[in-house]
């Protein structure tokens, strides 16, 4: 019986612990960002500290709304008016390099990046 | 009866059923922080249909279902993911299952792992952030899962319509 299947079990075993292999990487390379990032449209269009408390509203289109908000060093989208509302519900605190939440309705990903990039003073 | 008209009518039950799974698909929200994730249930018929039928009309099942669930209750981005997952998913599916002796269950989940390459690279290139490739590992190991589920469900039906005489040999 388990014979029968073995080529099989091998090919799914291997994907699944390169999988969790991969995610344990990622994890372990990751360090703390310093900035929060807003891309809207995929274009930058905000930058701020991760080291300051605020809360900022993203209105970048008609009514579309997102609240974000920093504390502790972690950025959170805390409120939004899209219809699924995903970025909200499905999407942690974010507060490594690389992280990002995304709000597919709104054209708006919030990524952190490190301390290393130029700060735009235009955003 | 005509055999070729009786394949069209076969193909045609199928893309319906298809289509049904492509709408429950867009109804279950999963609880994971991917944005637009889904079960894949409508992969069921394409699976059943290269086990049932033959590679051809897999690929005519898979496109037609994918331009019909686009406009009925998509849009042109949404096509354009399901199009590069399908691509990849039924190309690994039908050159797995020609040169080996893989079962049924493992190239409908190397199907689902394959569409969800698909669908990363397509968000990659359209929404230009190379960091959502960090969602791969994740998303291989939700593959398994739905492609486990879709493998389970699209087997019984193989199974279970066995017997029945297509008439099409």
């Amino acid at each position: 019986m388990l014979k029968k299947y073995r080529n099989d079990l091998l090919i799914i075993g291997i994907i699944l612990i390169f999988a969790v292999f991969l995610i344990l990487i990622i994890n372990l390379v990751r360090k703390p960002g310093s900035y929060v990032v807003v891309i809207y449209d995929s274009k930058e269009v905000a930058k701020y500290d991760l080291n300051i408390d605020q809360t900022i509203i993203l209105n970048y289109q008609n009514d579309d709304q997102n609240i974000l908000e920093i504390k502790n060093k972690k950025a959170k989208i805390i409120e939004a008016n899209c219809p699924d509302k995903l970025c909200v519900k499905n999407f942690g605190a974010i507060s490594k390099e690389g992280e990002s939440i995304v709000c597919l309705p709104h054209k708006i990903v919030i990524k952190i990046v490190g301390p290393n990039k130029e700060i735009d003073v235009v955003s | 009866m005509n055999k070729h008209l009786k394949k069209i009518a076969i193909l045609a039950i199928i893309i319906v059923i298809s289509l049904l799974f492509s709408y429950l698909d867009s109804l279950i929200i999963i609880p994971l922080p991917i944005p637009g994730l889904k079960m894949g249930l409508a992969n069921i018929m394409v699976v059943y249909t290269l086990y049932k039928l033959n590679i051809k009309d897999a690929i005519i099942v898979s496109f037609i279902r994918l331009i019909l669930a686009g406009i009925l209750f998509g849009s042109i981005v949404s096509f354009l993911y399901g199009l590069v997952g399908a691509i990849l998913s039924l190309t690994l599916m039908i050159i797995l299952k020609k040169l080996t002796s893989l079962k049924m269950l493992t190239i409908s989940i190397i199907g689902a792992i394959m569409h969800n390459i698909g669908q990363i690279l397509v968000a990659v290139i359209l929404m230009n952030t190379a960091e959502i490739a960090l969602y791969l590992p994740l998303l291989i190991i939700t593959g398994i899962i739905s492609g486990l589920a879709v493998g389970i469900l699209s087997r019984l039906l193989f199974e279970y319509t066995k017997k029945i005489n297509l008439g099409l040999d």
